[in-house]
């Protein structure tokens, strides 16, 4: 099983809804450019995005282009389907990737296009973006 | 003012734990109910004499409850936020309203029926929302999947191993074998646990709590009152409900410092909790944890000062969490692992055995028990329980 393929976890599973504070996230996905918000007061990242900075209060946010560059914090592999589903997409890898461009906050994610057996934390990835036929475009990461 | 050993824990009722649908026809509420009544009962009080409720993980129904069990009055009712973090922080809530005096009798009752959505499954039935959006697309579905980042972490930084988790799962087994509560009877070995399927690598089934069906009831009033009650009164020394930002919606932001990420979360509430009772973690002699998940009895151990961070594996591997000739028997009944899952209130139960000095492995010489709430997102809690 190990040496399988990591996948896309099937599209079903998630549906987006999006407000004021994280719309520019997914509307820089379609246009694959991966960005988080940055404070425009204090120069801070943070995740997901929220109406305020937690460390001055302020609601001016920036959104970076980032480098799409990323590191895996943490995986799990994913090889049972616990709701119908996901039968179709196994083994998948959540994962928390950070950002060296970001620092201080953390993706979470996939690994895909990659042999389970070869993920590691530690291990750089880059972005690879996943278009979904809801025109919905998640960023996952391989090496 | 502080709520330290104001109050009591006079009685406790309990449904059977069912495996997951096996409660039916049984309706959610009925399951309440009974415990209700069970609780009410072994306290050597009337349903009549309750007036007040405390809840957590969205809690029940009041008046439904008040109107099929003739309950006349109410002086309270409340629910803590967020889920089973909340357990622990149910009783902490009920407390604060006896010995405020807003309320005399108040029961606090936890209840799950999973027929219609398994735990296992649980955060596949939150409605879309924009915040969710940033964990759902990455396909964890259940909180197996969210608990299983935080072990790899765990293990990658202090070497923590899956036969650390193995030994948890083991002696929460052999804790439950002869208990006639625990769902589980069979003994668990090694061997077994590596021959388990990985469910959410590095977590495989064993690491996993049951999902179970049923309803545990504790009944609060004050500790003066307690005295001329029926039971041993079980003195709530502290209670706690809260948490610190850096682990704040944790799982479900996965954004926390890694000083928090390697944590379950409660460390600030067991700081607290410590100072509110006066006491260490050397105190405490035996320690009901929130069990979802393996990786975390670990973690709690670490957080609650039993061992020092990134100790924990080593600790459980000493043997230190066992009944049998352990320095700290953890999850006495069984736990939520073997003996069965009602979101935190069967170590709620247990803690109070073990202060009754009625619990079916009972430890010798106790004079205080800590049960913890589910780590998960804040608030977190716990209790700790004495004569
Ligand atoms: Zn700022």
């Amino acid at each position: 099983m190990t040496s399988d393929t990591a996948k896309v976890p099937a599209e079903e599973i998630f549906e987006l809804i999006t407000d004021q504070w994280t719309g520019p996230y997914w509307d820089a996905a379609r246009r694959h450019v991966l960005t988080v918000p940055k404070c425009a007061s204090c120069g801070k990242f943070r995740m997901p995005p929220t109406p305020f900075c937690p460390h001055c209060l302020s609601q001016e946010i920036e959104w970076p282009e980032l480098s799409g560059g990323g590191t895996i914090y943490s995986y799990t592999v994913v090889t049972r389907a616990i709701i119908p589903q996901m039968e179709t997409t196994l083994p998948y890898v959540p994962a928390l990737v950070e950002l060296p461009d970001a620092p201080g906050v953390r993706l979470v994610t996939n690994i895909v296009d990659v042999p389970v057996s070869e993920i590691k934390v530690g291990q750089a990835v880059k972005v690879r973006w996943h278009d979904r036929r809801d025109g919905v475009t998640v960023p996952c990461f391989t090496f | 003012m502080s709520i330290a050993r104001k109050t009591a824990l006079v009685g406790v009722g309990s449904t059977p734990y069912y495996k997951r649908g096996k409660s039916l026809p049984q309706t959610m509420n009925e399951l309440v109910c009974k415990a209700i009544l069970a609780a009410v009962d072994d306290a050597g009080l009337l349903v009549g004499d309750i007036d007040g409720f405390a809840y957590y993980s969205g809690g029940f129904d009041t008046p439904y409850l008040m109107e099929t069990l003739g309950i006349p009055e109410l002086r309270f009712s409340a629910t803590v936020t967020a889920t089973g973090g909340g357990s622990a922080g149910a009783v902490q809530m009920a407390a604060m309203a006896v010995a405020s005096g807003v309320a005399k009798t108040v029961v606090v009752v936890g209840g799950n029926q999973q027929a219609a959505l398994r735990f296992g499954a649980f955060t596949s039935g939150y409605a879309p929302s924009a915040e969710g959006a940033f964990f759902a697309a990455s396909g964890l579905v259940g909180p197996g999947h969210m608990f299983a980042l935080l072990a790899r972490r765990h293990m990658h930084v202090y070497g923590t191993k899956r036969e650390h988790f193995a030994e948890i799962a083991m002696a929460m087994r052999a804790h439950a074998i002869g208990n006639p509560n625990a769902v589980m009877q069979k003994p668990l070995t090694l061997d077994d646990y590596f021959a388990a399927p990985l469910i959410a690598d590095p977590l495989c089934l064993y690491d996993f709590c049951l999902e179970t069906d049923g309803a545990i009831a504790v009944v609060v009033t004050s500790a003066a009152r307690a005295r001329d009650l029926k039971q041993v009164p079980v003195v709530i020394h502290a209670a706690m409900q809260g948490g610190e930002r850096g682990w704040g919606r944790s799982l479900y932001w996965m954004n926390m410092p890694e000083e928090h990420f390697l944590t379950s979360g409660h460390r600030f509430v067991a700081r607290e909790l410590y100072r509110m009772a006066g006491l260490t973690p050397a105190d405490i002699d035996t320690a009901q944890l929130y069990d979802h998940f393996t990786p975390m009895v670990i973690a709690q151990l670490e957080d609650y000062g039993f061992c020092r961070p990134g100790e924990g594996g080593e600790y459980v591997a000493s043997g230190a969490i066992r009944y049998e000739g352990g320095s700290l028997p953890v999850n006495t009944d069984g736990g939520q692992l073997s003996c069965g899952y009602i979101w935190g209130m069967t170590h709620i139960r247990e803690a109070m055995e073990q202060i009754r000095g009625t619990a079916f492995r009972q430890v010798q010489n106790v004079n205080f028990a800590l049960a913890t709430g589910g780590p998960s997102n804040l608030p977190l809690s716990a209790v700790i329980l004495g004569k």
